[in-house]
Order: structure tokens, then sequence, then C-alpha cells
């Protein structure tokens, strides 16, 4: 009990902490003004790629203050249209009426991408089966298929292994997958589906359980993993860096940083820098797919 | 004078810790009791959670943490009165000597690097011997609990035993009585108040225990299907709330929701505080009858 009372206060001070944005930002209509002081809000997802950027940039860039926090790609983008911070991150596109309510206040959202990130579907190694459909995929996180004969795999029993409801990954993969897409779907996750707190445990439990399935970013994925093969039309393909920038890997997206208009004075420099080789390896570090590839 | 400033800082102390009680409680109310205007009793009372789409049944984590619990103490007690009985009553003092630090240190074990032996080692083992489809089930967070547990009743339980007065065992070795019924019938009976305690400050360890739990259980949120949930993922209350805060947005539904388990578990402890001092009450008036 003690202890969960720590945590719990440790939480709330978290989150007091991320809450306060009301800090004094440097005008950003006028570019050539000295911004001397970045906002950078939105997307979970993209947040710890954006905090070590940041910190990278301020190692190297002292009289540059970069303020990054996350709150969700919406937060973000309705942030940026309120006037409040310079960079939106959004691991997802801008939707037209976000636009449209952007531009009644004087704002342009300019889209820039700059990373990719790619879902696997792993197994274990022991598993014979290599290749799968999203649909099958989907059935097989809605319960409906239940044991790996069904998928021309030996008999036995299928856990199916998510990251937490927090996640964005969880997110994504609900509505890419399991709901294929459909926006009016209200098909849930079983309620068998084991929800682990890290990417780590899903790599640990899919490495030592043959009855395994999970998910989880490119880059988390290790050799002790089976990548499955996905097919969402009659080619079954697995993720790579290629694969996905051509965008016939079914389950991959782009994420995005949005700024008012192009960007200017200290934004550009540092958007830049984001995409320079140098930042872009950090994209792959943190297990992203970069934009720009890395000599 | 000296001893009125002292006597003043003592109580300021005494009394802190009543008010930090005090105010963690209407920040829990404060935060949870909203929950009840914002779902519906009828919707809060079911079997399906999943807050990202709205659906707040928090029965199924009530349950994975009474299944939990109960399967920790069912585990703990015997093995925790057990080791109390043996290291105040039979083990030679050398023994002893060993054992106590041994069993203080097992206490001080962090409950994160249990919960990481726990699934590097102890959930392929339990999959591989019962044939389950995974490790991580209810049965492996009980075990990790129970080790948790286990020096909490062992050390409280050892005191209680040790304060029965030697006279009692004297008295039944005098009348032939050999030394398994004395313990059996002579020493826990004298100690039973304080053996109580034990296991209610072992119970609210257990239900209390986050982070072990959440790293070994899965963290499916199922209902209680019978005798087979023992070895099936589960959902407790601890777990949802510690990996959940972090990142709703404060003043949601699904935040209120969240304070609204903490209230729950909150009055769990509560409950179990009350009897465990109903008994110790109970146990010093006995004694005084006795005098």
């Amino acid at each position: 009990m003690k202890k969960s009372i720590a945590i719990f206060f440790i939480l709330i001070f978290f989150m007091a902490g991320c809450g306060s944005d009301n800090s004094p930002t440097t005008s950003n209509s006028n570019g050539t003004t000295q911004n001397k002081y970045i906002e950078d809000k939105g997307s979970d997802t993209l947040v710890n790629l954006a905090l070590i950027w940041a910190e990278k940039y301020q190692l190297a860039h002292p009289d540059i203050q970069i303020s990054v926090s996350g709150g969700g790609s919406g937060t973000g983008i309705t942030s940026l249209t309120n006037g409040t911070v310079d960079i939106a991150n959004a691991s997802r596109a801008i939707k037209d009426e976000e636009i449209s309510e952007a531009n009644n206040q004087g704002i342009d959202p300019n889209e820039i991408v700059v990373a990719y990130d790619a879902i696997a579907v792993i197994v274990n190694p022991e598993n014979p089966v290599d290749r799968l459909t999203v649909e099958q995929v989907s059935q097989i996180y809605q319960g409906l298929i239940t044991n790996w004969k069904e998928l021309g795999g030996e008999d036995r029993p299928i856990v199916c292994l998510s990251r937490e409801t927090n996640s964005g990954t969880h997110v994504y993969f609900l509505e890419n997958v399991v709901r294929m897409g459909d926006s009016d779907s209200k098909v849930l996750f079983s309620q068998e589906t084991l929800l682990l707190p890290s990417s780590e445990g899903i790599i640990s439990e899919v490495r030592d359980n043959p009855n395994a399935i999970g998910y989880d970013g490119l880059g988390y994925v290790t050799d002790e993993v089976k990548v499955l093969a996905l097919s969402q039309g009659e080619e079954y393909v697995l993720p790579s860096e290629a694969t996905v920038k051509d965008k016939s890997y079914p389950i991959a997206r782009q994420l995005y940083m949005y700024t008012n208009g192009e960007p200017t004075g200290a934004i550009k420099d540092y958007i830049d820098w984001i995409l320079s080789p140098e930042a872009q390896q950090y994209v792959l570090d943190l297990g992203f797919i970069p934009y720009r590839s890395i000599e | 004078m000296k001893d009125k400033v002292i006597t003043r800082i003592i109580k300021i102390a005494g009394f802190s810790s009543i008010i930090i009680v005090l105010m963690i409680f209407y920040f829990l109310l404060k935060e949870g009791l909203p929950t009840l205007g914002e779902v519906a009793l009828s919707d809060l009372f079911t079997t399906r959670w999943y807050p990202i789409e709205d659906y707040f049944g928090i029965l199924p984590l009530f349950s994975g943490s009474l299944l939990v619990t109960f399967i920790s103490i069912a585990i703990a007690l015997p093995f925790g009165i057990g080791t109390a009985v043996y290291i105040a009553e039979i083990a030679p003092a050398r023994v002893k000597e060993i054992l106590k630090p041994l069993i203080e240190i097992l206490a001080g074990i962090p409950s994160v690097v249990l919960g990481f032996i726990g699934i590097v080692f102890l959930s392929p083992t339990l999959r591989e011997t019962f044939n389950l489809p995974t490790g991580l089930t209810a049965f492996t967070g009980a075990l990790l609990l129970a080790l948790i547990s286990v020096p909490t009743i062992v050390s409280v339980a050892e005191d209680a035993l040790n304060a029965v007065p030697q006279s009692y065992r004297e008295a039944s070795y005098a009348l032939g009585v050999t030394r398994w019924q004395t313990i059996w019938q002579v020493t826990l009976p004298a100690a039973r108040s304080g053996v109580i305690t034990a296991v209610m400050l072992g119970i609210s360890r257990t239900l209390g225990e986050t982070m072990a739990v959440m790293m070994v259980t899965g963290n499916a949120p199922t209902m209680l299907q019978g005798i087979q949930s023992i070895f099936k993922p589960t959902r407790t209350m601890t777990a949802t709330i510690a990996s959940e805060m972090g990142e709703v947005a404060s003043g949601s539904t699904h935040y209120h929701v969240l304070f609204f388990i903490g209230i729950v578990l909150f009055l769990f402890s509560l409950i179990i505080n009350i009897i465990s001092s109903h008994f110790s009450e109970k146990n010093r008036k006995e004694k005084e009858q006795v005098v």
C-alpha cells in the first residue's frame, strides 16, 4: 500500500509537470526575430524521439531551448492551431477539418515527414507459421481464431500479446489491424489478450513461448523472435526500410511534425537538423525507420 | 520548559500522519467520486474493462485482485507460520542467527527485482511444468507475492510467539505433553491474535503490491471463471492504476475511474486494518483478565 501511494505521488508530480505549458514562448509570427525558445508538443509515439532530438540539439546549440511534451497527436495539432506551440508532433496526418480550423485562426499547417514507424507482427522462432493476412491477424486478436492449427501451424493454443491501452501503438493496431481500418467498426481486442507494460515484455514472452503472437515497433524486434510476412491483398511482405517506403507493407505509418507555414529562423535550422543523417540516426536507435537513409 | 517543547514536537509528529492520511483520503474522494456522476453504476459493475473505448467495468479488476491475493495468502500462510514456529520454538540458536537476517534480506528485495525473476525464470518454468498456454498467470503473480508477504508474516508472528510466557510451555511440558502438541495446542493459541495480525498485514501487503504483479500476471482483464482461472492471465486493481495513470488525461472520466479504484483499494486496506486491530485489542483484554 505504501509503495502504491508513493508511485501514485510520483505520477501526480509527473502529470503536473506535463500539464504546464504556459511557458514564455517568444512570438513566432515574425520569422525574422530570433526565436530561441521552441515549443514542441503532440504525439506520445513521437515524444521519446522528439526528446532525444531536443536534448542533442540543445547540447550543440546552447542558445536554443526546446521544450517537448506529449499529450497525443490531436492535442499537438490543437495547440498549433491556438498558436501556443511552434511544432506539433503527430503520428497521423492532419485531418481536413483540422486544417480549416487552423486556417480560421490564421495558422497554415505545414507538414514535414520526420520518420516512419512499421509495426512488426512476431511469433516464436519454433512456430512454423511464417505469414498471415491482416484479416487473420485481426481474427486472432478478436479471439475468433484460437489455435495455431487453424493457420497451418501446430496444435497449440494462441496467446495474444499486446501493449497496454495507453500506448499509441495499441491504438494504431486496434484501428488498422483489429478493425482493419474500418472507422465504423466497434470490434475490440479479445478479453483474453495479455496487456504487457513494455515492448521488452512482449519480446521476451514471444521469445520464450511458442504459443505467443505479439506486435511491436520494428526497431524493438530482435533476432530471437520471428517476424511474420503480412498481406492485405495477394502478396506477403516482410517489414523493412524498403517495403515501408514503397508502402507495400500494410501496417506502417509516417510520423509528422507540423509547423505554422514554411519554418523560418531557429525552427528551420532545427527541422533541417532533424532531417540530417546525424539526427536520423536517433530514429533508428529508437526503433523507427528513418525518413532519410543513413549512409 | 524543555519538556514542553519536546512534547509539542512529538505531538505534531504524531498528528501529522493522521493529517496526511486524511488528506490522502480527501484527495482520493475528490478525484474518484465524480466517477459516480459520469459512469452509471450499471456500467461500472460490468465485466468489460477497456477504458480507451469507454468500457469501465471494474469487476474483472476486482476479481483479479481478490484471486491473486487469495492464492498468495493460501501459499504464504502455512510457509510464514511454519517458519515463524521453527525460528521461535524449534531452531537451535545458531540456525536462528542465520535464518532471521536471511528473512530480513528477503523482505528487502525490491519487488521489481522479484518481478524480473518472475519473467525470466518463474513464468517459463511454470508454463513448461504445467503445460500452460502462457506462464504469465494469476498463480505466477501469487507465488511472487507470497515471497513478498512471507517475511512480514514471519517477523510479526515470531514476535507474537516470543511474547508467549515461558511458563506456559513449562506448564505444558510438566503435564507430559510433547513439543509438537505444546506448539499446536498451547503456544500458537496463546499467540493467536498476534499471528492473525501477522496474516492481516501480509494480506494488505499483498493487496497493495503493484510492480511484481504487473510484470507477471499478463494483465488481461478477464473475469473469474472457476478454478482454471488460477492458471490464466488476470489483471489487478493496482496494476491497472499504475499502468494507466501515467498517460490518462487529467480530469477525464478514465482518470476519475482510476481514482475510484484507488478508493476501493483504500477501503479494502482499511477493513483489513480494522479486523487486525480488533484482534489485537481483544487479545490485550484477554491477557488483562488472565493477570
